[in-house]
């Protein structure tokens, strides 16, 4: 089954990227789900896609090739990410109004560029919901770099990340600095989106990241492993949801998300059973 | 024995409303002290100067020897909050885990050993009773029990000064009286300084070795016997009109 795909440069690419995004989507995501970030993540994925739109549309326009679609949404989605914890500590009280604005935002931008580049072709429906086909070399660089980064970030300030998900005000007291770690935090939602996308969609990132983690929640006894868990059910979820996707010619990100629900469903199941078993006797 | 807070005409508004006006006091090393004041008061304000989380107006505070806006807080000083209990219950990690978020600021360059860091959160954890729940989800326990885990997270790191606001809300009373043994404790046997912010000025002279009364401003300091032998008028002078409704006798 994988021979396929690992004997085409472009498909391995594509199962490489899946790899990675399947470890550094949950990852991050098990942070943003404790801090109650999930509509966030789904407000920066449409940014995201305003900022694709705009380089299809610079593509189709000036023939400009140095910057990929990729990489201008890379670069909306970090400035989208910037905006973000600024309407986060403007409207200290309720922080979530940064979601519409954000959302609406993006997909108002996204609907222009779309119709400037000449509408709805095949490029901007493999963003929308992903694709197993054409992640170039120099695509899988930029998102092995996101992901070593972003690694190396979270195992360093890991202790800072997990105290100020938890509390923020303890942690500000104990000489944490709550405000540049929590742009970088966002700056690097903006980053595993950005990367997530070429795999999953933007429409299902936020999926992505929040699935796994959901499930892994009711099964982790602590927090280091509901991430060790995270990780485990979005490699599956990826792994497979590529492959069958491959096969049955289904963008993958539909592919992914339902393996993803379905292990949550079957998780919860086989948690209320063993529950229900063991207080019977 | 030095002082390591002192406080001098400090005022503070939020936006219009003025909050503290012209309080001055100072905590000497080793002190165990009750601030008290009915609700709105401003004692929480003032607990937020101390701690550096909400940014002086007026007048100065001083945190051993420096003044607060140059002090770096490396676990000289911790607290207990008064929301502590209103944390995310769905948030999954283990009592061990968040006592060992009171480690942060151990960890940094001279990073000390895994093994190191886990006997200090242990250490914490026996030294509020709660070793057998060390891998227990913090949302599975009681209110109690939650309340001496955020206290090991503020002790695991050996502060010098320890500030509780108001952390006995919603425990029952058998476990008030041992929380304030355990605060003695700490006070007395590792020399920890304190301040326990408590509207219920009549469960707390018993233990305080200084008694601060505050409404906008300081009504009363000194000793906590002096204030108890005075008369109901006297204090009502000192502290405002609804000082007595919550005095008690023990
Ligand atoms: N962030 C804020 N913005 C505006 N006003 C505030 C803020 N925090 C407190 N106040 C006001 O300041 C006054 C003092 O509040 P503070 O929290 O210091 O009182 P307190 O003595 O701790 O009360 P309690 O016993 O209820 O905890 C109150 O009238 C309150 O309404
Ligand atoms: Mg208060």
């Amino acid at each position: 089954m994988l021979d396929a795909m690992l004997s085409f440069e472009l498909l391995r690419n594509t199962f490489y990227t899946g790899l990675l995004v399947g470890l550094i989507a949950p990852l991050l995501g098990t942070f943003i789900v404790v801090r109650r970030l999930s509509l966030i993540a789904d407000g920066l994925s449409h940014v995201t896609l305003a900022g694709i739109a705009f380089g299809l549309f610079m593509q189709k326009k000036y023939t400009l090739l140095f910057f990929t679609p990729f990489h201008t949404g890379i670069f909306f989605a970090i400035g989208g990410a910037i905006v973000i914890e600024n309407l986060r500590s403007i409207y200290k009280a309720f922080q979530e109004i940064a979601i519409p604005i954000t959302l609406s935002l993006g997909v108002g931008m996204s609907v222009v560029f779309i119709a400037l580049a000449d509408g709805i072709n095949t490029d901007i429906f493999a963003y929308l919901f992903g694709s197993v086909a054409a992640v170039s070399r120099s695509d899988l660089y930029v998102i092995l770099f996101t992901s070593v980064f972003v690694i190396f970030v979270i195992i360093f300030l890991y202790k800072e990340l997990f105290a100020l998900s938890f509390d923020e005000e303890f942690a500000t007291v104990s000489g944490i600095r709550a405000k540049l770690i929590h742009y970088l935090f966002i700056v690097m939602t903006a980053l595993v989106i950005a990367a997530s996308i070429r795999i999953v969609g933007v429409l299902l990132v936020s999926a992505l990241m929040t699935l796994p983690v959901a499930t892994a929640i009711r099964v982790a006894k602590s927090f280091k492993q509901t991430i060790l868990y995270s990780i485990i059910y979005g490699e599956v979820a990826v792994i497979t949801g590529l492959i069958s996707g491959y096969y049955l010619e289904i963008p993958p990100g539909g592919t992914i998300v339902i393996i993803a629900a379905f292990l949550l469903g079957a998780t919860l199941l086989a948690k209320k059973f063993y529950f229900s078993y063991k207080y019977k006797g | 024995m030095g002082q390591l807070i002192e406080v001098s005409n400090v005022s503070h508004r939020y936006d219009r409303h003025l909050v503290l006006e012209d309080v001055s006091f100072s905590i000497d090393e080793g002190a165990f002290v009750g601030l008290v004041g009915p609700n709105g008061s401003g004692k929480t304000t003032i607990i937020k100067l101390l701690l550096g989380l909400e940014k002086l107006q007026k007048g100065s505070i001083e945190a051993f020897d420096k003044p607060i806006q140059k002090f770096a807080n490396k676990g000289h000083i911790s607290f207990v909050s008064q929301k502590a209990n209103s944390f995310n219950r769905g948030f999954p990690a283990t009592a061990k885990e968040v006592v060992g978020m009171g480690l942060t600021s151990k960890i940094g360059y001279f990073k000390p050993s895994q093994k190191k860091l886990e006997y200090l959160i242990f250490e914490a954890l026996d030294l509020v009773n709660m070793m057998e729940y060390a891998n227990t989800n913090i949302g599975d326990l009681s209110g109690g029990q939650q309340q001496r885990v955020f206290i090991a997270r503020a002790i695991v790191n050996k502060p010098s000064l320890l500030i509780l606001d108001e952390p006995t809300v919603g425990v029952d009373t058998e476990n008030v009286e041992n929380f304030y043994k355990l605060l003695s404790d700490l006070n007395k046997q590792l020399g920890i300084s304190l301040i326990l912010v408590s509207h219920d000025i009549g469960s707390i002279t018993t233990h305080v070795t200084d008694l601060l009364c505050l409404n906008k401003t300081i009504h009363y300091h000194g000793n906590p016997s002096d204030f108890e032998s005075m008369t109901d008028e006297q204090r009502s002078q000192l502290y405002g009109h609804d000082m007595h409704t919550i005095t008690h006798d023990h």
